[in-house]
């Protein structure tokens, strides 16, 4: 059995950790530090979504980026959470849910979109049943593009969300 | 049974004319009246030993003052889609339902009367599906043709009621829209009594965006591109199958190439979402060695996806007529070097999973869907055949696959550790699969992108994805846009086969049970 977990183990060595991801995480991870208190807690929102940007998300938790070893975690209630990421065009069905949880976040706290659907409806512009964008229900401070975004990219955006919020 | 015996039978049966019946390739359409309809359906029902697979409504009141209504079947053994059709008088907008009779219709109708205002007369359950009564007020049927969106959503004064499950020490528990993971949203009002799960009702349409009225009036290029974003984890599947169908509408036969790319990518989304399923099993018993060594495969194979196609969800690379990536040799070396590595790591991690004895406990006898259960409400995909019935589009419709050493896995019991068995089955069917297509591709000469010219015409697209089958009919107007396009994602029937598992169960395992399913949100609310 132990020898299993070695065999594994030694393909996550080889595994394809890139200069870029320890970069931007390193840089991360001092960010927050600074403004967070070393962790940076996210709930994360589907209004909608086809659930490629929910993917993507996960993703970021796999062991080849691994967001949480710079101090970022997606937590399960919005009572915990700093940020909220929202992806999804916001249908109908959603907008109360999503106002409610914004509502249940605690101050200071800011929102991130994810996803070209969440910023304007994207793919699903003009449907008679999306509210057109995550902006029309609750403020919208940051936007990460794609359809879905990689999980480079929002490593990439939620560092520049870090660096540019101001905490009130 | 050929389809020329099948037809004979059919005849006899139902005493219909034979002008009543007419073929277009892999298609049939049955002309039926209010009397015949239902009669016609349970001869097709009970003949080709289907559920209703795909059932709509489309609305002709402009040109034929007519609604129609669609009911199809597939034919296993005769290889055809087969669809009872029926007018519906655009004044009474009334026809007779076979929910009653053919369980797995029902949601089907239910969804014919909210989209086209459409009564199925004697069918058991009328509620909506997707337009929220809370949010949607009445008289508003976003598919008929003349449909303008309502001036104010929302405070209608409606409410959705819920089952109330009585009883000593009965208590319920509600989860959701929004669930404590990173997943789509739906409600989950469980009823239970002491441990056991006594009832689940699921209230979904919280992701519904109005797709298939986005589809009409687009191009096929472009609709297949928003074929794409109708399900993210089967954006391959869906926007293949629409392209087979406008394919077909169209009359257009694509290159060996072309069908054998599509092939590879096929499996390629089948292979990550199955390894993306056992690493979630994982999760949801708290076993997180294995869970993190899926995750680990699934990037792999995501973005083996975007060496390919330049995209890690294989969205882009299909268009009407042609899909193709330059393979050259040496491209194909890596990728068998890497699925190799792939097929390894997937050994390690079923190793590890069956040699624990606390995860095969929980898998074990959980969530056990009975083949009954799963042929009554017209189960389909990976879930029914873990159940144990045979169906499998790619051995129904082969198309390249014939050329290939394919086999269908199945497994009896239709309880959690069958459906993960069936995935680690069609894991290594996959990874064979593509090798195989890769050396039928490397025999083909490379080619220029076509492109086809579209004509009016109608045509069903379908293809086996990772969960199930993905169908789309559509409907080409004379410029060659789309004028309707219905889609089915295997999710649609199948979460009620989800809803039926759990009983019995505690509920700290309705998650395994649910990731045994891996249901899509959007792909079901479309
Ligand atoms: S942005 Fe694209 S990937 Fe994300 S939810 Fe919308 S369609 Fe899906």
């Amino acid at each position: 059995m132990n020898n299993i977990y070695n065999i594994a183990k030694a393909r996550l060595e080889k595994g394809i950790v890139t200069e870029e991801i320890n970069l931007i995480g390193e840089e991360l991870r001092s960010e927050i530090q600074k403004k967070f208190s070393r962790s940076l807690y996210i709930r994360e929102v589907d209004t909608g979504s086809c659930g490629a940007c929910e993917s993507e998300i996960i993703s970021a938790t796999n062991p080849l980026y691994d967001i949480q070893r710079f101090g970022v975690d997606f937590v399960a209630s919005p009572r915990h959470a700093d940020a909220l990421l929202v992806a999804g065009p916001v249908s109908l069905n959603m907008s109360v849910a999503l106002k409610k949880t914004y509502d249940a976040m605690p101050s200071p706290k800011f929102v991130i979109t994810a996803g070209d659907c969440a910023l304007d409806g994207g793919p699903f512009k003009g449907s008679y049943y999306i509210e057109g964008g995550v902006g029309k229900i609750i403020p919208v401070d940051f936007h990460v593009p794609g359809c879905p975004p990689s999980p480079a990219d929002l490593m990439k955006h939620i560092l520049l969300a870090v660096k540019n919020i101001q905490i009130k | 049974m050929n389809y020329n015996e099948f037809k004979k039978t059919f005849i006899e049966k139902s005493g219909f004319a034979a002008e009543l019946i007419t073929e277009a390739g892999e298609e049939v359409y049955i002309k039926t009246n209010n009397e015949n309809y239902l009669d016609t359906c349970l001869l097709l029902h009970r003949g080709l030993v289907s559920p209703v697979m795909i059932y709509f409504a489309e609305d002709n009141t402009k040109s034929r003052e007519v609604y129609t209504i669609y009911c199809g079947f597939l034919g296993k053994q005769i290889k055809k889609w087969v669809f009872a059709v029926l007018d519906v008088d655009k004044e009474l907008k009334e026809f007779p339902s076979i929910a009653k009779n053919i369980v797995s219709g029902q949601l089907f109708e239910r969804e014919i009367k909210e989209m086209f205002g459409l009564i199925p007369a004697g069918t058991p359950d009328q509620r909506r599906l997707r337009l929220h009564e809370e949010v949607w007020p009445e008289g508003f049927y976003p598919l008929r043709k003349g449909f303008v969106k309502p001036e104010k959503t929302r405070g209608t004064g409606k409410e959705y009621t819920f089952d109330k499950i009585e009883g000593e020490g009965v208590f319920e528990v509600p989860v959701g829209p929004v669930h404590a993971g990173i997943i789509g949203p739906g409600h989950f009002r469980f009823s239970v009594a002491g441990e056991p799960i006594i009832n689940l009702e699921l209230r979904l349409g919280f992701t519904h965006r109005g797709a298939e009225k986005l589809f009409e009036g687009k191009t096929v290029n472009d609709s297949i591109k928003l074929a794409e974003c109708v399900s993210g984890d089967s954006a391959f599947a869906h926007g293949l199958a629409f392209a087979l169908a406008a394919e077909k509408a169209c009359g257009v036969t694509v290159s060996e190439r072309t069908k054998l790319t599509r092939g590879i990518c096929l499996e390629l989304e089948r292979i990550y979402n199955h390894v993306n399923d056992i690493g979630g099993m994982a999760v949801d018993v708290a076993f997180s060695y294995p869970s993190a060594l899926a995750s680990l495969i699934k990037e792999i194979i995501l973005r083996l996806n975007e060496k390919l196609s330049n995209h890690r969800y294989l969205k882009g690379i299909n268009a009407f007529g042609s899909c193709d990536f330059a393979l050259s040799l040496g491209k194909q070396e890596e990728v068998v070097r890497i699925l190799e590595q792939a097929e390894e790591d997937m050994k390690i991690l079923k190793e590890i999973l069956f040699s624990s004895v606390s995860f095969m406990d929980r898998v074990d006898t959980t969530g056990l869907l009975r083949r009954k259960t799963a042929e009554d409400f017209g189960i389909m995909g990976l879930a029914a055949r873990a159940a144990g019935i045979k169906t499998d589009l790619r051995t129904v419709f082969p198309g390249v696959y014939m050329k290939t050493s394919f086999m269908l896995a199945r497994q009896e019991k239709g309880d959690v550790l069958a459906r993960l068995n069936v995935r680690f089955d069609e894991l290594s069917v996959s990874l064979r699969l593509i090798k195989e297509f890769m050396s039928l591709l490397s025999e083909q000469p490379s080619e220029e992108k076509l492109n086809p010219a579209v004509k009016e015409g109608t045509g069903v697209g379908c293809c086996e994805g990772f969960r199930g089958p993905v169908i789309y009919w559509v409907k080409l107007d004379k410029d060659g846009k789309v004028e309707r396009c219905k889609i089915v994602d295997a999710s649609f029937n199948n979460w009620q086969g989800l809803s039926y598992c759990v009983l019995g169960n505690i509920v700290p395992d309705f998650p395994l049970c649910n990731k045994s399913f891996d249901l899509s949100y959007s792909g079901g609310d479309l």
